[in-house]
């Protein structure tokens, strides 16, 4: 039987996937935190979900409009202060995957979600840092999800506002950051993940249906495919139902699928 | 020594033209009553303070109450853009606004400082990323026992710190639970307290480890009933994800903002009579 889906889901799957059960996650708010709760009600379900503003073990049955939902502080193991997650839990270094969006990204995985544009004039004031910045750089790796364009994998950064793997070969190490950094780029074209040695993000896996002109038309450099590069693993019956399930719950709650921000 | 104050006592009393005033409460408990009272008593000059600006501060500083922002996330959650922040950053509209930008781990170290009575927080945070070249207060320290080198940034010590909670007793001791945020710590950050709340209750029956304000630490105490409508209050009513949404429309147009701001926060006498047009506002969105 085929199964029909959108690139949107099939982003959203993959990323799910990356989460191995029993994890300790950081999520950010929309695509990561979709992944994350997917990843929860399908192969993971004693991931540890963690919320910027408190809540650990959170077990939310619809999508989180924000990042401070009731449902999350309802259905978690605990809720703590913000600088007790950041102090303690974070920094503390007992979160194994930090999972990220990201306005703009680079070749080496460094992360913009404060303007474009120059800083002083921006042509676009994007909403800023929020938790990534020490996310990115505490938590024992980090996975990050965005939909590909030209806009969002550039060459350059207009501004660094959390760091993958800065220049990088091992300047990461050398900047004596805690965690290991990003371990894989989930788009809806395909997956990237860091050279082992130069760090920068090459094709690792191609989305069914996508091809390499594809995703060369829509990276801002020039992008390198993985000698082993193959096919991802189209979306099971299964991962679409709890998908499409989790969502329409959610759009009935909020009257919205939960993803805009 | 609390105080049970009416809203606008409150403000008149411990809001001046050019304080710094933090308005904390991480998408649960936000004190918007406390912020229209604000725009409402037209205070000027204000140097805002709050992780997650919101949809209160897009209100404060599309209102020309605000000279300068420090923050750490400036969006409409679950929608996008704070289109009145945008505006003032990108167009100096109503007029120039000073940025100070942190991220969230930074701005909840330094509300800890400053609870702590300590100049400065120390975080690892920030390495690699482009923050010091903007804002020159972010800076570093050697740790004096292993050498390694940290970011050190000011503590937050807010003139007022505003927050709302669900309940005090009579005597103005409050009580918050669910997603606390930063709120404790920016209340005993500050050198005065406004705490909006539900409602005032005979005695807390609060367990020995609840978030409990003492009432010697807050200056004045009010009742605001749905006092951080269109955010939420855990126990007693949902966040407004409808208002959320609907202010993306309302914010975009200067002169729809100053519309809305105008006819429900400038000629609405309190927080109340707000709720009232509001629903009424709402009440003719459906018939059109």
């Amino acid at each position: 039987m085929s199964v029909d889906y959108t690139p949107d889901e099939m982003m959203t799957v993959s990323a799910a996937r990356m989460l191995r059960n029993g994890a300790v996650c950081f999520v950010g708010i929309g695509l990561p935190s979709t992944a994350a709760n997917l990843a929860r009600l399908t192969h993971a379900p004693d991931v540890v979900l963690v919320y910027e503003s408190g809540p650990i073990g959170a077990k939310p049955p619809v999508l989180p409009l924000s990042i401070g939902d009731g449902n999350l502080a309802e259905t978690a193991d605990t809720v703590v202060s913000t600088p007790e997650i950041f102090r303690y839990w974070l920094q503390g270094g007992r979160i194994d995957v930090g999972f990220l969006g990201a306005a703009q990204l680079d070749r080496f995985a460094n992360i913009n979600t404060t303007v474009v544009g120059s800083y002083q004039k921006p042509k676009v004031r994007l909403p800023g840092a929020g938790g990534a910045p020490e996310i990115s750089s505490s938590a024992k790796e980090v996975l990050i999800v965005v939909k590909q364009s030209k806009k969002t994998l550039v060459e350059k950064l207009d501004f660094v506002t959390s760091v993958g793997f800065l220049t990088g070969g091992d300047s990461r190490e050398k900047a004596g950051l805690a965690g290991r950094g990003p371990v894989a780029v989930i788009t809806d074209l395909c997956i990237l993940r860091p050279n082992e040695v130069t760090r920068e993000l090459k094709v690792a896996s191609i989305h069914s249906g996508v091809d390499r002109e594809m995703i060369v038309a829509n990276t801002g450099w020039k992008i390198q495919f993985e000698e082993n590069c193959g096919e991802t693993e189209r979306p099971r019956t299964e991962e679409l139902r709890v998908l499409r399930e989790l969502k329409a719950r959610t759009a009935v709650v909020h009257g919205v699928s939960g993803e805009a921000a | 020594m609390a105080e049970w104050l009416s809203l606008a006592e409150a403000i008149a009393a411990n809001v001046r033209d050019g304080d710094s005033v933090a308005m904390e409460g991480f998408t649960h408990l936000i004190p918007f009553a406390a912020g229209h009272e604000i725009i409402r008593q037209r205070r000027r000059e204000l140097s805002l303070i709050r992780m997650t600006p919101d949809l209160i501060y897009d209100q404060l500083i599309g209102a020309g109450c605000a000279k300068k922002l420090t923050f750490s996330w400036g969006g409409n959650p679950g929608v996008g853009s704070l289109h009145r922040f945008r505006d003032a950053v990108e167009n100096a509209w109503p007029r120039p606004l000073e940025i100070e930008e942190r991220s969230h781990s930074d701005m909840a170290n330094a509300y800890v400082a400053g609870a702590s009575n300590l100049p400065f927080a120390v975080l690892r945070g920030y390495t690699g990323s482009d923050f010091a070249l903007v804002n020159d207060r972010i800076r570093s320290i050697t740790c004096p026992f292993t050498g390694e080198v940290l970011a050190a940034t000011p503590a937050v010590r807010p003139d007022v710190t505003v927050i709302h909670a669900q309940k005090a007793d009579w005597k103005g001791n409050v009580l918050l639970w669910g997603i606390l945020g930063v709120q404790k710590e920016a209340a005993l950050a500050a050198k005065r307290v406004i705490v909006t709340v539900e409602e005032r209750v005979e005695r807390l029956d609060a367990s020995p480890n609840a978030c409990i304000l003492p009432q010697w630490v807050v200056s004045a105490v009010c009742v605001v009933p749905r006092g951080a409508t269109p955010s939420y209050a855990h126990g007693y009513y949902e966040r407004d994800n409808a208002f959320y949404r609907a202010w993306d429309r309302i914010s975009r147009d200067r002169e729809t903002f100053n519309a809305w701001v105008e006819k429900h926060i400038l000629t609405t006498e309190d927080f109340a009579e707000y709720l009232r047009v509001l629903g009424v506002s709402h009440a003719q969105a459906v018939c059109q």
